[in-house]
């Protein structure tokens, strides 16, 4: 499993109710099934990851996450998974409240875009920075809300929404020491486990 | 035209299942018995895991899928979905097609003979349900040793069968998957088959529903009613591509008498309803569409209704399909998620409306290909998710 999956999968409880937007080909939820016996459903848009879940058994359901959970009822979740899909949604504020109006926690992993190469690369040629990780140009890229780390803090601050745990990991999706001297300059990929106000 | 290529069943013949205990419905009324006329394609396999129920929309029946002999120039109704290869394949899985009880293409229906009076059902034939079909099918099931589906598909009318098996028979269904179907009938399309059902019993030759007896047939009316349902079954976008204004005959111009070609389609499709199919069985079908509503029973709490399913769920929907539309696949999707059921969801682009189900689209091939065969590797893997 990608690394950043298996971050996620250590935070969900045997027999959770989860579920997963933009799940993708459905890897964390097909593991998830399977090692934690989880009542889990994945929202995507793509036929071809829509059927790669299908091939898998993995509860896929085609919807857009710009329509938002509106079809979902309150606390129906016991944790929502957002995996390295928030800078690309519409409207990130409310779709994180609607998060957590669903699910009681949640998880959400995004690129920095804080990240010293994209601070060098945008003051050195003075262009968006296109990189392996983030690999479009400003003008055809789906990623149309990149943030920093230090952005998404204040985000959660003003929505009043604690942070139960950060995790920031490097390019490889290893956690290592020294980023944790200056996350927002170091980190490459930041892991969110949010809650609610109590 | 050779019917034998690699792509489909071949030659199939219908049997006859013939039960003959009574049989009371949900009405509180008893057939004596029934006979359902059913075809099956593909092999039982040796611990019977592979065995998949179509259930048929409401003009169908139960030749699904190969020829009847060599000369048939078209193939079952869903044969772009059922053979070797194909979506539901007769490779890997054995498949049951069953004609519905008071349909008209062999099963008891009004056409059949009341043995109290010896005569057609005719308008007397009794209202059956979805419900009574399930349960009608479930005989047959016994009768074929198929203690468990692995899935039971239907589309439209069929998918609403599909579905009340998981409600009426969770032990029986691993898998029920549901296309262009909904929970019940919204008010329009109610009001859809309300002018399809009058324009069939103002037919002068209609007869109170005696025409057999009296040795006529409501061809007109019939006629009305496939050209009202066969619009809605299209969409705008696909009529536009398929006919656009053409005319097959007469110039306007020239200030003849034009006929366009959307117009001769309808006709023909019409007329050629009325050689293949009975008005009374119409009737029936319709209403057996108006009444589903497998919620009346708990409260209008479609959660409700789905506690007790153990199946797992595929629900497919069509964009352009406004008969049966996507929200109201929706609708069960979120009931069943609410419920904690296992279900998977697709909205396949299609400009074909509520009739894209019974064509080969791509996506839509692949998708049930890809859930039906992973469902068969867990039914032989019981341990493998």
């Amino acid at each position: 499993m990608r690394p950043d999956l298996e971050l996620v999968a250590k935070l969900i409880q045997p027999n959770a109710r989860v579920l997963d937007l933009g799940c993708g080909d459905g890897e964390l939820l097909h593991n998830l099934q399977r090692a934690k016996a989880v009542i889990g459903y994945g929202l995507d848009k793509d036929a071809e990851n829509i059927r790669l879940c299908l091939t898998k058994g993995v509860n896929v359901v085609e919807q857009d996450l710009d329509d938002g959970l509106g079809n979902f009822q309150d606390d129906s979740f016991d944790m929502v998974i957002m995996t390295e899909t928030i800078q690309s949604v519409h409207n990130p504020q409310r779709l994180l409240q609607e998060m957590l109006r669903v699910g009681r926690e949640c998880v959400v992993t995004f690129p920095n875009f804080g990240h010293w190469r994209c601070r060098l690369n945008l003051a050195a040629s003075g262009k968006m920075p296109v990189s392996v990780h983030l690999p479009h140009r400003w003008y055809d890229t789906p990623n149309i809300h990149l943030c920093t780390f230090n952005d998404f803090e204040a985000l959660c601050a003003d929505l009043d929404v604690p942070i139960l745990q950060r995790r920031v990991v490097n390019q490889r999706h290893k956690e290592r020491s020294l980023i944790n001297l200056a996350p927002n300059l170091l980190g490459s990929y930041g892991f969110y486990h949010l809650g609610r106000t109590s | 035209m050779s019917t034998h290529t690699s792509d489909n069943v071949g030659v199939v013949t219908p049997t006859v299942f013939n039960y003959q205990l009574p049989f009371t419905l949900q009405n509180g009324e008893a057939l004596q018995g029934f006979d359902l006329v059913y075809e099956t394609y593909g092999e039982l396999n040796a611990t019977a895991s592979n065995a998949i129920l179509i259930c048929h929309a409401l003009s169908g029946h139960h030749h699904a899928a190969g020829y009847h002999d060599n000369t048939d120039t078209k193939p079952g109704w869903w044969d772009n979905c059922i053979g070797p290869g194909k979506a539901m394949d007769t490779d890997q899985f054995f498949i049951v097609s069953v004609n519905n009880l008071g349909g008209c293409h062999g099963s008891t229906g009004p056409e059949s003979i009341d043995p109290s009076t010896q005569e057609p059902f005719g308008p007397e034939f009794p209202q059956v349900v979805v419900k009574d079909w399930v349960a009608s099918q479930a005989l047959l099931a016994d009768h074929l040793n198929i203690e468990r589906f692995l899935a039971v598909i239907g589309g439209s009318l069929g998918g609403m069968q599909a579905l009340q098996w998981s409600i009426d028979f969770p032990e029986r269904v691993d898998n029920a998957v549901l296309i262009a179907t909904a929970a019940k009938l919204t008010a329009q399309n109610i009001a859809f088959n309300e002018i399809a059902r009058q324009a069939i019993t103002s037919d002068p030759d209609y007869r109170a529903g005696r025409y057999r007896l009296e040795d006529t047939n409501p061809d007109h009316g019939l006629m009305l009613a496939r050209m009202i349902g066969h619009v809605t079954y299209l969409s705008d976008d696909g009529m536009a591509s398929r006919f656009g204004r053409e005319l097959k005959s007469g110039d306007i111009d020239k200030d003849e008498d034009v006929e366009f070609q959307v117009e001769s389609y309808l006709h023909h499709q019409g007329r050629s309803f009325t050689q293949r199919f009975d008005a009374n069985t119409y009737l029936l079908m319709t209403r057996a569409l108006d009444y589903f509503d497998p919620a009346r029973d708990t409260d209008d709490d479609l959660v409700a209704a789905f506690q007790d399913a153990r199946a797992r769920f595929l629900v497919m929907s069509f964009t352009s399909d406004w008969r049966f539309s996507p929200e109201r696949s929706k609708e069960i999707v979120d009931a069943l998620i609410a419920a904690g059921k296992d279900v998977a969801a697709t909205v396949i682009d299609s400009e074909h409306g509520h009739d894209s189900f019974l064509l080969p689209i791509q996506r839509y091939t692949s998708a049930l290909n890809a859930y039906l065969h992973h469902a068969l590797s867990r039914a032989t893997e019981p341990r493998k998710t």
